[in-house]
């Protein structure tokens, strides 16, 4: 691993801001918080995915990838981060770094090529350079391709030094932020500041969430600036620095990012929720306070207080007509995060139970809050074994799971309702709004007829009670040309005790032949 | 339950039935060297035939008895007499089919009488077995001709028995006009896996599957063979699917005490469980061979994975009733709603059955103007529904008759278990084939600032 790349490892391992490693001693602290993975049992994505799904929803950059097909054939368009403008996010560009590339060691000029050429083709306001397994153990030096690069076209080109076998997600979503941090926010100045300017980092607009929460800081007059990196455009992820507050939402993800822009450029950061609608308030009130600390006028105050409550009005008013089709249903949550408790209030609130909710990735803080709300903590689990999940569906313990992707199947193989709620969903669900649409996904989830019949037994589940007896095939098959009498003389007609003749006139059979015989595929 | 209602206009626009005859001139292709005639003009025939051509994309062996002004009033039997006469110079069938028009049923004429009198006469038509049916086209829809057809043939063909002498590995499979070729290759190919024989009639499935044969013939170039048809009255059951043929399966009741059962939809895991579990029943068979159950479980499977689409779908579907009935109750079972169902023909009791509030007895225009009214996701109609799709930027699933502008009607299949998933998956590809991509004024939030956005090189002048 480059020298530069393990500083930088640690740097972010090492953050202030993070409650783990507050908590930790000083030894603990330099070991990093790298859990080690475990070969067997492991599941989640690479850093370069974490880089990836951090940086990509910036919809004008090129974002080329450096590296064999794997990392970009197998992995890209494959998100749902919706762009309000440019759609050059969604195209897959790569090297596609073949054998001869990497033994005779052609990486970095089949690099410094591609990134002409799509500068030629596109004309991106950046070009965003990942790095991956390969290149780095090769050496390949992206940040000097890079900065070659840059000086020769004009154009921006940013090294993301995130390959795969560094860690996890998780850590590739730090070292992303640390590529913007080192190479792009601070680059370009607006042509106006107001003391309304905010940074939103850690959301990503997936399917538009948002666009959800857009119209209730529209309606404020606050602007977002900057933006790491929701329907992002390089521009605004250039201009954070002149942002007057930054709020964090996944608050796990670029938690370095946020304190670094305290650090460097005074910007104080809040860590909020546009999941559920007391988060959304919370979050909404909270950023106004910061902004009014920070020099906006103080009837922003009064104006946040008059659009919440409002807002909160009507929209329970809205969820009120789910609350019978709702009411009573068992919810089991499998996601984590924030998440683990944000959503909880409101579903409760409508009269559902929550008989379990996931605490992975979540902080103590999120875990705190889910005791508050829950009453105790025996409602919460870390993790879930596919096979314990079917089995607490299976029985009915709950009558829909809500969670990501990949349980999805242990639920509905369990035949059971299945509600997306992680970031490959294809519906938002953020702001007030987003909780009518949660709550219809809900609603379409378990009241959809076809449960009743999915769950209803085969028809060769019940015994046949109609006797019936019928004489043997006689003829050959038409496509075999085997005479139905030659060997074990098929039938398809088990050994039913004798029944009831029913027709007088029936032929006299006595004994069935039988055999294995699909008569379909004879 | 759902009502009817009829539109109050003088207007129809854009017609979603097709005729009776046309139906009727369908179900008599169903039978082994056959012709269908028209007694009628020769335009009747004409347009009907460039229908099922545009459909089928087969040459149709339709015929007309081309009734002309003398002949009109002073009565058609002349031009039957001739017209038979003439199709057995020509193409010798062995069946020929008959379907009354409007123009001859206005006249109103005693063809059944004439055509005893006519085959009592000509003793040198004993070959050829002619069947008429009356279907005026101003009565009823495509299916109800068919059913007609097919009550005629039965009434015509399948023995009165005192006696009963069932083979008890044969049945009978009465097949609505609502099939394809290619469903009722699927019901005979379940029927048969339980080690039973069917006959089916009518059978398209052979002579309008799209197949090239050796030869040419002007004839039908497959179908139900007559000694099939006189065999029915042994069969041990009778399977009708479709509420349209349970006269025919009462008539075969009548004359050879067959006991019948209906099945008023085969499309949907419900249905075809129901149907399943009467063909385990007939064939004493408890457990299904491995590619019935392999079938049914896996249409779960493909339920599973299109009930997110299908949930909470809004549908508009016009089609004759049988078709309307079995594809809105998939649909329904599956979480969607109907929230327009037009339909061609008041004659069916399942109209009241329909899982939806409102049957409308209409055409394309009352579907078009509902399908907007109500929001409408999704479009099930036959190719002349293209109009709506384009105007109402909603995509159309082609179901029924006529499909012209797409090859391989034939070839779909709504049935069984097998043909059932294929309709999910038809379903729920084509509402993933709609590319929404979320806006922000969707949403009502302001468009992003034009700051913000990259002004490419080549215009930074």
């Amino acid at each position: 691993m480059a020298d530069a790349l393990k500083d930088k490892i640690a740097d972010v391992f090492d953050e202030p801001a993070c409650g783990h490693n507050v908590n930790k001693s000083e030894q603990q602290r330099k070991k990093g918080c790298a859990k080690p993975l475990t070969p067997g049992a492991a599941a989640g994505g690479c850093a370069f995915d974490g880089a990836k799904i951090v940086l990509q929803p910036i919809v004008d950059v090129a974002h080329l990838v450096h590296a064999p097909l794997a990392c970009e054939g197998n992995g890209w368009d494959n998100r749902g981060a919706a762009s309000s403008g440019s759609e050059r996010y969604r195209t897959g560009f790569t090297t596609d770094m073949t054998e001869l590339d990497i033994v005779m060691g052609y990486g970095e000029k089949k690099l410094f090529r591609a990134i002409r050429e799509v500068i030629e083709a596109e004309d991106p306001p950046a070009v965003f350079v990942y790095s991956t397994c390969v290149p780095a153990l090769i050496g390949d030096d992206i940040d000097a391709v890079c900065k070659a690069a840059s000086d020769t076209f004009g154009t921006p080109c940013i090294p993301v030094n995130a390959p795969g076998y560094v860690g996890s997600k998780n850590l590739g979503n730090k070292l992303a932020g640390e590529a913007m941090l080192d190479h792009v926010i601070g680059t370009v100045e607006p042509e106006v500041t107001t003391p309304y300017d905010i940074n939103i980092v850690g959301d990503y607009n997936l399917s538009g969430e948002l666009w959800q929460v857009k119209p209730l800081l529209d309606r404020l007059g606050i602007r977002i600036l900057g933006s790491l990196s929701a329907d992002a455009r390089y521009r605004q992820v250039a201009m954070m620095h002149r942002a007057k507050v930054t709020m964090m939402v996944c608050s796990k993800a670029l938690i370095n990012v946020a304190r670094k822009l305290d650090e460097r450029y005074g910007i104080p950061f809040f860590e909020g929720s546009f999941y559920g609608i007391s988060d959304t308030s919370e979050s909404l009130r909270q950023m106004c306070r910061i902004l009014v600390e920070q020099g906006a006028a103080a009837e922003l105050l009064d104006r946040c207080e008059a659009l919440i409550a409002e807002e909160e009005a009507s929209i329970w008013a809205e969820l009120e007509p789910f609350r019978p089709r709702v009411a009573g249903r068992k919810v089991l949550l499998y996601t984590g995060g924030h998440k683990s408790w944000s959503v909880v209030a409101a579903l409760q609130e409508l009269g559902m139970e929550v008989i379990g909710t996931s605490v992975r990735k979540a902080t103590e803080e999120d875990k705190g809050r889910v005791v508050d709300i829950m009453g105790d903590d025996k409602h919460m689990f870390d993790n879930m074994a596919p096979k314990d999940m079917y089995r607490l569906l299976k029985d009915a313990g709950a009558d829909v799971l809500m969670s990501g992707g990949r349980s999805q199947f242990v639920a509905l193989k369990a035949k059971m309702p299945w509600v997306d709620v992680n970031q490959e969903k294809h519906e938002p669900y953020a702001g007030y709004m987003g909780m009518v649409d949660l709550l219809r996904a809900i609603d379409r989830a378990v009241n959809n007829p076809m449960w009743d019949e999915l769950r209803a037994p085969a028809p060769w589940d019940e015994p046949l009670t109609e006797g019936r007896v019928l004489p043997a095939h006689s003829g050959a098959c038409p496509v075999t040309g085997v005479s139905a009498g030659m060997g074990r003389p098929v039938s398809l007609v088990p050994p039913l005790p004798p029944a009831e003749v029913i027709a007088s006139a029936a032929p006299d059979v006595s004994g069935f032949p039988s055999s294995d015989t699909d008569f379909e595929d004879c | 339950m759902a009502r009817l209602t009829h539109p109050k206009r003088a207007l129809s626009t854009n017609p979603l039935k097709s005729s009776a005859p046309l139906g009727a001139a369908l179900a008599y292709l169903g039978i082994e060297k056959s012709v269908p005639l028209f007694h009628g003009s020769q335009g009747c025939t004409a347009f009907a035939m460039v229908h099922l051509v545009r459909h089928f994309k087969e040459a149709v062996p339709l015929q007309t008895t081309a009734m002309n002004e003398v002949s009109t009033i002073l009565g058609g039997a002349d031009q039957i007499e001739e017209a038979i006469e003439n199709l057995r110079k020509k193409s010798s069938p062995k069946f020929i089919g008959i379907a009354s028009t409007a123009l001859t049923e206005t006249r109103g004429e005693d063809v059944p009488g004439e055509l005893k009198e006519i085959v009592a006469r000509r003793t040198d038509f004993a070959g050829t077995k002619v069947v008429y049916a009356s279907t005026p086209d101003f009565d009823g829809a495509l299916q109800d001709g068919w059913a007609k057809a097919v009550e005629a043939i039965v009434g015509a063909l399948v023995p009165r028995v005192t006696e009963r002498d069932p083979n008890l590995r044969q049945v009978t499979l009465l097949c609505g006009s609502h099939l394809t070729p290619a469903e009722i290759e699927e019901l005979v190919r379940m029927i048969r896996a339980f080690g039973l024989e069917p006959i089916v009639l009518p059978d398209i499935s052979t002579s309008l599957d799209g197949h090239v044969s050796d030869d040419w013939s002007g004839t039908s170039q497959g179908g139900t063979p007559l000694e099939q048809i006189e065999a029915i009255s042994r069969s041990a059951f009778t399977l009708a699917v479709g509420e349209q043929m349970r006269k025919a399966a009462q008539m075969i009741e009548d004359r050879a005490m067959v006991p019948y059962r209906v099945f008023q939809s085969v499309t949907g895991l419900k249905p075809v469980d129901a149907f399943v579990r009467t063909l385990m029943g007939l064939s004493g068979v408890q457990d299904p061979p491995p590619s019935i159950k392999r079938d049914r479980a896996r249409l779960i499977d493909a339920a599973l994975d299109a009930h997110f689409h299908t949930g909470g779908l809004k549908v508009a579907i016009g089609a004759d009733p049988d078709l309307l009935f079995a594809l809105s109750g998939a649909l329904t079972s599956m979480g969607a709603e109907i929230v327009t169902a037009v339909t061609t023909s008041q004659h069916s009791p399942l109209i009241e059955r329909m899982p939806c509030e409102e049957v409308i007895l209409g055409d394309l225009g009352d579907f078009e103007r509902s399908a907007r009214d109500h929001g409408a996701q999704i479009l099930l109609t036959h190719s002349h529904g293209r109009h709506a799709e384009h105007r109402l930027h909603t995509p159309l699933v082609r179901v029924g008759f006529p499909i012209f502008d797409r090859i391989g009607a034939q070839d779909a299949c709504r049935v069984g278990y097998r043909g059932s998933r294929a309709f999910l998956y038809e379903i729920a590809g084509t509402v993933q084939s709609l590319h929404h991509r979320s806006r922000p004024e969707d949403f009502g939030a302001a468009p992003i600032a034009e700051e913000f956005e990259h002004v490419p090189h080549a215009t930074r002048h």
